[in-house]
């Protein structure tokens, strides 16, 4: 039999119908909503006389964007995701109170499985490759139909695969390591394919590292990041399987299946020795756009944001506070910290992670993608730098005429303190 | 189907992202009439007005690679159908909005990088561009003279340019 890519397996394994030569519809096994995207999939079913969901089972739903809803808009958002969540019996509805970034939370509620397909009307959807899935951002049109019919059309990409070789430096991290691969790939070097990554160095990585990694595939152009799942993975899920299983290792041979094979076909194969890389920081309005810390450092910053679906899980913010235990962030910057969900805020709180920061002169907000958007709680007023966790850099991201450089929490910690771009390191 | 064609708007940049083409802060909207006087109004580049006649009469976009790149939100078509324009041509497209704009029954038409070059010669000169479907082919005009150019549209685009969007096929098939 051909050796098939991980990707290629779960196409074969998902396939439903083949409409067209290269046109392929896969059965989805997740399907995850927001509230910016999915109201208006929502109405439009309704306004068709087809207000069905294909299995209220696979679908995930969570008031993420703008929470605590910031003005009647936003509030209506929220309202017509929760209306139709209960009158269809979706069962994982996150509101208030549990709700946090979808791509933190719905793999911390162990939704996602390797070998699964997932789709959701939100780009950073790539982040659900961590477990060997294949997971894409969608539009709204592909989220109402795969409410609907629980299917979704792909052209099947083809795998670029990235080896990342050596090991990390000392405050060199999974975020350092993409931006330099987006460095390389360009921002579109991907587009319509999954990037796979490998390699001993993200062999070593935790689930959230991996998760940092898969993030910003997108941002290459990427339809998935994706790793293979292995020991780590089952670990991190084992809460949630250990059911299915008599053990870990019989978990992890009916996961090492999905692997791809010896032989398969890539695209294209890049090699990228991360053992000499500084920390990255973008620089411009373009996430390829990436510099080394000491060729950017001394910029000066207004604000600090340490969060989002990239950069806001635990061990971010253990980094983070790593560096800002007992020291004060500079008097001209504002730092907030987004903790990712209400998981990662509780043991954040219960490890004095949260005390660190906030006598650090951090302002502590509640999980929420707000920011890293531009839609609420931090917004950047025209000409304002923000170094930030986040994912993009594009001019006007963050708040109307602001400027954001891309980083790691260690380089973000370590620049709230200097009030400039600084090198974690130092 | 919706309508083809008429005077062209040419963003001479690669790479303009989906906030550029609608800001976040207006994804609160679900209303899409009230993306209509946003579009493209954070989108800095030389030459370019948001608020001028090029983009309020145009109903063709000719753009650079990469055209849509970023953010997932569907409410980047929507803009520009709320505006008209309901065909871009580029030399390529971010899967996402590709994919969006044919769900919408709109068309994302690529053309390789020396078309797309012929294509912009056009510019400023009140350029528009005229689409044969069935023989797929379309035709610029403009001061500058007139040229003939083919392209390609895959079975599935074709049938979601045709029945004017994916779920309505999909509703009926699956």
């Amino acid at each position: 039999m051909k050796p098939l890519t991980i990707a290629e397996k779960i196409f074969r394994s998902h396939l439903r119908d083949e409409p067209f030569p290269g046109t392929k519809v896969l059965g989805i096994d997740v399907v995850m909503c927001h509230e910016i995207t999915t109201p208006i999939a929502i109405n439009d079913l309704v306004a068709r006389g087809m207000d069905r969901v294909f299995d209220p089972s696979k679908i995930k739903a969570v008031v993420d964007h703008v929470t605590p809803s910031k003005d009647t808009k936003t509030a209506m958002q929220a309202k017509i995701l929760r209306d139709w969540a209960r009158r269809h019996g979706i069962k994982d509805f996150f509101d208030i109170g549990q709700n946090g970034v979808c791509h933190a939370l719905f793999p911390e509620q162990g939704f996602i499985r390797p070998g699964c397909t997932v789709i959701m009307g939100d780009s950073h959807t790539c982040t659900h490759g961590a477990f060997g899935a294949f997971a894409a951002g969608v539009g709204t049109t592909d989220l109402e139909v795969g409410i609907l019919k629980g299917v979704c059309a792909f052209r099947e990409p083809k795998t670029i695969r990235v080896n990342v070789a050596g090991s990390l430096p000392r405050r060199v991290y999974a975020k350092d390591v993409i931006l330099k691969v987006i460095q390389t790939l360009t921002v579109n070097g991907a587009t319509d394919r999954v990037i796979e990554f490998r390699g001993p160095v993200v062999d070593a990585m935790s689930m959230e590292s991996r998760m940092t990694l898969c993030n910003m595939a997108i941002e290459a152009g990427g339809t998935s990041g994706i790793c293979m799942p292995d020991s780590v993975t089952v670990e991190y899920l084992w809460p949630f399987i250990s059911g299915d299983y008599t053990d870990k290792a019989a978990a992890l041979a009916d996961f090492m299946r999905w692997h791809s094979d010896e032989g398969c076909e890539y695209e294209r194969v890049i090699d990228v020795d991360v053992s000499d890389i500084e920390p990255q920081v973008t620089f411009g309005y373009k996430p390829d756009q990436v510099k080394n810390v000491s060729e950017i450092a001394g910029t000066p910053v207004d604000q600090v944001y340490i969060g989002s679906c990239t950069n806001g899980r635990l061990e971010d913010l253990r980094v983070a506070a790593g560096i800002l235990k007992g020291r004060k962030i500079a008097p001209t910057v504002r730092g907030i910290v987004s903790p990712a969900t209400p998981k990662v805020f509780r043991e954040a709180d219960a490890e004095g992670i949260v005390k660190i920061f906030m006598d650090a002169g951090f302002c502590v907000t509640n999980p929420t993608c707000g920011a890293c958007l531009g839609m609420s709680n931090g917004v950047l007023a025209p000409g304002e730098v923000c170094a930030s966790t986040t994912n993009r850099n594009f001019n006007g991201r963050m708040g109307k005429g602001g400027m954001v450089h891309l980083m790691s929490p260690a380089t973000a910690a370590a620049t709230a303190i200097a009030g400039v771009i600084a090198d974690p390191r130092r | 189907m919706k309508k083809f064609g008429g005077p062209v708007l040419f963003l001479d940049r690669a790479d303009i992202n989906t906030d550029e083409i609608i800001p976040a802060k207006y994804l609160t909207e679900i209303d899409k009439d009230a993306l209509k006087p946003h579009l493209l109004e954070d989108l800095k580049m030389d030459g370019f007005d948001p608020a001028g006649d090029a983009l309020k009469n145009a109903r063709v976009i000719v753009t650079r690679a990469n055209f849509g790149c970023g953010s997932s939100r569907e409410h980047a078509p929507w803009a520009l159908e709320v505006n008209g324009i309901t065909a871009v041509i580029a030399p390529s497209f971010a899967r996402i909005f590709r994919q969006n704009m044919f769900n919408c029954g709109m068309m994302a038409i690529e053309l390789d990088d020396a078309n797309i070059s012929g294509l912009f010669e056009h510019a400023g000169a009140d350029a528009e561009i005229a689409f044969d479907l069935s023989s797929g082919k379309f035709t610029v005009s403009s001061g500058k003279g007139r040229a003939e150019y083919s392209f390609a549209l895959a079975g599935f685009d074709r049938e979601l340019v045709e029945s004017e969007g994916w779920v309505g096929f999909a509703d009926r098939r699956y």
